[in-house]
């Protein structure tokens, strides 16, 4: 067992962990957060999608014990208050989901990805930073499965927020 | 999972110093973490290398020095890379998704292991988890598996994409361990499998990667094309890292070409360079020069489609390079 801090959610916890315990564990079986989702457990669905210190990443794939330190935000963190996060909205207005399993980890994904910068596979020009077109969004979106298939409402979503 | 121990390295001595028998150096974790979910991975020891100070991109006088924890997102979006090496930009952002490249480190992407389904599954055999087992590929599903450079013993095939443009770019692999430092040049760090496919690189046990270092590029154009089952986050049947130097006359000067996702390592193609230079830049000459690396293919039952594949993608990736 090992200590760790964390701050989840501006939250700060300390936490005694078995080594072998997932990010994704801790947030949802240690603080209860189930927000985010197992999908896969191997990093292949992105419905585990948090952002750690900022940067979104694969909550399964990480070990709690490394992120000591770090500064988590989970779905359940980008809302203030009952003022929803412009990507919460823009995602119940056009109806960006159906079963709703991966939304959570499309959330946090894409509240990570329209904060990245550079290019992407689908840029023409390397030296561009290029402008949040629908095909960009679907690239940079592609680690995030959803077996419903609500893909094509999921991209409207995000690129009315990128406007 | 089995339980280990886990320590935070703060710089590589001392990382070195921790290194025990059954210790594993811990990056990003995005491969070696679900390989210990799976079983095929069971270190007694992790050793966090993630967070050492080697996160820096910078010149190191001609050559841009790259270190070992930089995140492959920080990596393809550096301008100096998306600039200097567009093959490189192009191949990091080819591989994983956006949540993937943001964990990556440059040291454990040279360092993950083979995507091959039976390495993956540890209820069926597999000479490079357990040597000596078998190698169930050769008869079962390998239709994604190496045509060139395999054994009797493992047919699998290296996932980087990174690695294709490092090895087609001549990098130097910086490794630090317990008998001390050395460099190793691209695509010399990964080897073929022959008799003993359980080691993927010539890394001694304890070596670990610090660094990684890009000579000045050749002139001319260069990209990564990669070809796979779905237009995203897959890894490639087939890719491409090359680069094109045509003179005024229409003259190859110089030309640069890796293959992925069709060998144990990143496969550098010397024979179909060996072939463009001082050849005429046309298609005949590319697809010629794809000819020679290929005559020395041997595919298997079911990935036979691979060479005409490769020799496709080389050919569409030069012709779009020609000036």
């Amino acid at each position: 067992m090992i200590e760790i801090t964390v701050r989840v959610n501006r939250a700060a916890h300390q936490l005694t962990i078995d080594p072998r315990m997932s990010l994704l564990d801790l947030l949802r079986e240690r603080l209860r957060l189930t927000g985010s989702k197992k999908g896969c457990d191997h990093g292949q669905c992105g419905a585990c999608t948090v952002l750690i210190d900022g940067r979104r990443a694969n909550a399964c794939l990480a070990l709690a014990v490394a992120c000591d330190g770090a500064d988590i935000t989970t779905v359940e963190g980008l809302a203030d208050g009952d003022d929803l996060h412009p990507l919460q909205d823009a995602f119940i207005r056009r109806d960006a989901f159906q079963c709703g399993y991966c939304t959570p980890g499309q959330l946090c994904s894409a509240v990570g990805m329209l904060a990245e910068q550079g290019p992407s596979a689908v840029t023409a020009d390397l030296a561009e930073d290029p402008p949040v077109t629908a095909a960009e969004i679907r690239e940079r979106m592609s680690g995030n499965l959803c077996r419903c298939g609500a893909y094509v409402n999921i991209v409207a979503a995000i690129e009315e927020v990128a406007r | 999972m089995k339980t280990f121990s886990y320590a935070r390295a703060r710089d590589a001595a001392e990382a070195v110093t921790g290194f025990t028998p059954g210790t594993m150096y811990l990056g990003g974790g995005t491969n070696l973490v679900d390989l210990m979910r799976l079983g095929v991975a069971a270190p007694d020891r992790l050793v966090d290398v993630s967070r050492l100070p080697l996160d820096g991109i910078g010149f190191a006088g001609e050559t841009l020095h790259i270190g070992a924890a930089v995140r492959n997102s920080d990596l393809a979006a550096h301008p100096l890379v998306r600039t200097r090496y567009p093959m490189l930009a192009r191949a990091v952002l080819a591989g994983a998704s956006g949540q993937i490249r943001n964990m990556a480190t440059v040291g454990g992407n040279l360092l993950q292991r083979t995507r091959c389904p039976y390495f993956q599954d540890i209820s069926r055999p597999c000479n490079k988890r357990q040597p000596g087992s078998g190698c169930p590929a050769i008869e079962g599903d390998h239709s994604n598996l190496a045509i060139i450079g395999h054994s009797d013993h493992c047919v699998a095939t290296h996932p980087s994409d990174m690695a294709v443009a490092l090895a087609a770019l001549d990098a130097n692999v910086y490794l630090t361990g317990p008998d001390g430092d050395r460099v190793i040049t691209m695509p010399g760090l990964h080897r073929l499998p022959g008799d003993t496919p359980e080691r993927d690189t010539v890394l001694e046990p304890g070596e670990l990667i610090i660094g990684v270092e890009l000579p000045p590029p050749p002139p001319g154009p260069s990209t990564y094309r990669k070809v796979r089952e779905r237009a995203s986050y897959a890894f490639a049947l087939v890719s491409v890292a090359a680069l094109l130097d045509v003179a005024e006359d229409g003259v190859i000067r110089e030309a640069r070409l890796a293959l992925g996702g069709v060998a144990h390592v990143p496969w550098r193609a010397r024979h179909a360079e060996q072939a463009l230079r001082g050849a005429p830049a046309t298609e005949v000459a590319f697809t010629r020069a794809a000819d020679a690396e290929l005559a020395h293919a041997q595919p298997l039952a079911r990935n036979g489609y691979k060479v005409p594949l490769s020799r496709n993608v080389i050919v569409r990736t030069l012709l779009e390079l020609m000036p």
